[in-house]
């Protein structure tokens, strides 16, 4: 049994799932020889720390009724500084503009050379090569599944399971609020301020929902994509975006008379990056509807291989970061 | 463009060759050969169809080629547009000269608004339309969509493409 200590840094959804599937997962990570001890967590205003592992349904159950994981008030950058641990996963929210905290946790872990997961795309769609280069410097093993689609495997799919082949181009809905909105607006033939309400109500989307339903969402996880499988050095900036704001009901069903569907869909290839809304027809596989997300790779050798599931929730998401945890210490 | 093409030749060797040869000379590119053989015209000879594709401008080479070798013509069927194209836009259309759009789209030459469905659903708020847009080969579809998309962009319209892989230009 190896025993890999770990930090959780963030605790909202997204951290809160991956503590839930570390407790799910303990007879299967057993059976493949795993033990993730988590040593410490951190909201953004509390901290529990614990060296013979936090109890994690305790700090969940704290969480939830106190809105704390525990009673310290170090930050997330000073456990990372000076707890002793392997691995970090960084699941702070994602800010575009400055990278925000999981800009500074990342720099920090792979400074002491701690190996890092994360679900946060604003620090890779600002400095992605600063980061790799960091992380190569101090020998810091750094995977990134969750920034991009969720639990939809996309970044390790190009990376590992299709090696060999060279990926030319890369279509997908990568946002599932927006395609919600859109599946609805042509579902009751709404219009759009109708539907975001409904998606608002039901969580779907943000209070404010520019991030979203502009596409900078989309953009950042196109500039993951851009850099990691088509080896750019792009950010945010580079891409051209338009949103699904001025979309009418009228265009979606004249879209549907001519047998299209209308979603947002995001490309990435050798010439460019690029979100916009676009025609698909009603029977491609990029026509999935509700929230779901799908990818859609062109590949020299094996032709387009495509793949969908859940962009978002707490759960799937902590799928990803498991997955990356795993594939990290797995032999 | 495609070209179909029924020609008349008399039952004597060397003849096929001697038609089809045109179409290579003029850089034509053959899709199909109907021989049929075991028909004959009232004037005795045989009917062929052939079917390829050519520059519009090789075309009238082709065909007095043909004639010059004495091979009788019976009907030329040409079909310039053979991909099909469908855009949505979004936005002020009809106030924004609907006439001009479309008009810079079909004197490219190469490309045809065919169809167009507008919906206007209150003054003053922004109408959509779908176009279908017909095209000499899958690039020029691309180009007339981008053209399309440059004009729009001066008007303030939204301009909703096919996915590049319903372009086939990946």
């Amino acid at each position: 049994m190896k025993t890999i200590r770990l930090s959780i840094i963030g605790f909202g959804a997204v951290g809160q799932g991956v503590a839930k599937v570390i407790l799910d997962k303990q007879v299967y990570l057993e059976k493949i020889g795993i033990d993730f001890k988590v040593v410490a967590i951190a909201d953004s205003r509390t901290a529990v720390i614990d060296e013979d592992g936090v109890d994690l349904a305790a700090v969940i159950s704290r969480k939830k009724t106190e809105g704390t994981v525990g009673s310290e008030k170090l930050t997330g950058l000073e456990i990372i500084e000076t707890i002793d641990h392997e691995l970090v996963v960084e699941t702070t929210p994602t800010n575009i503009v400055t990278g925000g905290a999981g800009l500074g946790n990342m720099f920090m872990a792979f400074k002491h050379g701690r190996d890092l997961v994360t679900s946060n795309k604003g620090p890779l769609a600002m400095k992605y090569g600063e980061l790799i280069a960091a992380a190569e410097a101090s020998g810091s093993k750094f995977l990134f599944e969750a920034t991009v689609g969720g639990a939809m495997p996309v970044l390790n799919l190009a990376r590992d399971v299709l090696a060999g082949n060279k990926i030319t181009n890369v279509e997908g809905i990568f946002n599932g609020t927006c395609n919600y909105i859109l599946t609805r607006m042509m579902e009751e033939h709404a219009p759009y301020e109708q539907m975001l309400a409904e998606a608002q109500e039901l969580g779907y989307a943000e209070t404010d929902p520019t991030y979203d339903v502009e596409g900078i969402d989309t953009a950042c996880k196109l500039v993951i994509l851009a850099n990691c499988v088509f080896g750019m050095n792009a950010t945010h900036e580079d891409v051209t975006v338009t949103g699904i704001t001025k979309i009418t009901p009228e265009a979606l069903m004249l879209a549907q008379n001519d047998g299209y569907v209308i979603k947002l869909i995001g490309e990435v290839n050798d010439s460019r990056i690029n979100v916009a809304p676009k025609l698909v027809p009603i029977d491609h596989p990029l026509a999935v509807g509700g929230s779901l997300n799908v990818a859609s790779m062109q590949t020299d050798l094996s032709g387009p291989i495509t793949v969908t599931g859940r962009g978002a929730g707490s759960i799937e998401t902590a799928s990803a970061i498991l997955s990356d945890m795993i594939s990290i210490y797995r032999d | 463009m495609r070209v179909s093409m029924d020609i008349e030749l008399k039952d004597i060797p060397g003849q096929l060759l001697l038609a089809l040869r045109p179409v290579s000379e003029f850089k034509g590119n053959l899709i199909s050969v109907v021989h049929h053989h075991e028909k004959r015209t009232p004037r005795g000879t045989i009917p062929v169809n052939v079917v390829f594709e050519t520059k519009p401008d090789n075309l009238n080479s082709i065909i007095s080629s043909l004639e010059d070798s004495d091979i009788g013509i019976a009907r030329i069927d040409e079909k310039r547009y053979f991909e099909h194209g469908a855009v949505i836009l979004i936005g002020h259309i009809v106030h924004t000269d609907i006439q001009d759009t479309i008009d810079t789209i079909d004197n490219t030459g190469y490309a045809e608004v065919v169809d167009l469905n507008l919906s206007m659903p209150k003054i003053k708020k922004p109408s959509s339309a779908s176009l279908k847009i017909d095209a000499v080969s899958k690039e020029h579809l691309a180009s007339a969509i981008e053209l399309l998309k440059e004009i729009a962009k001066k008007k303030d319209l939204l301009v909703i493409e096919p996915i590049k892989s319903e372009l086939g230009a990946v």
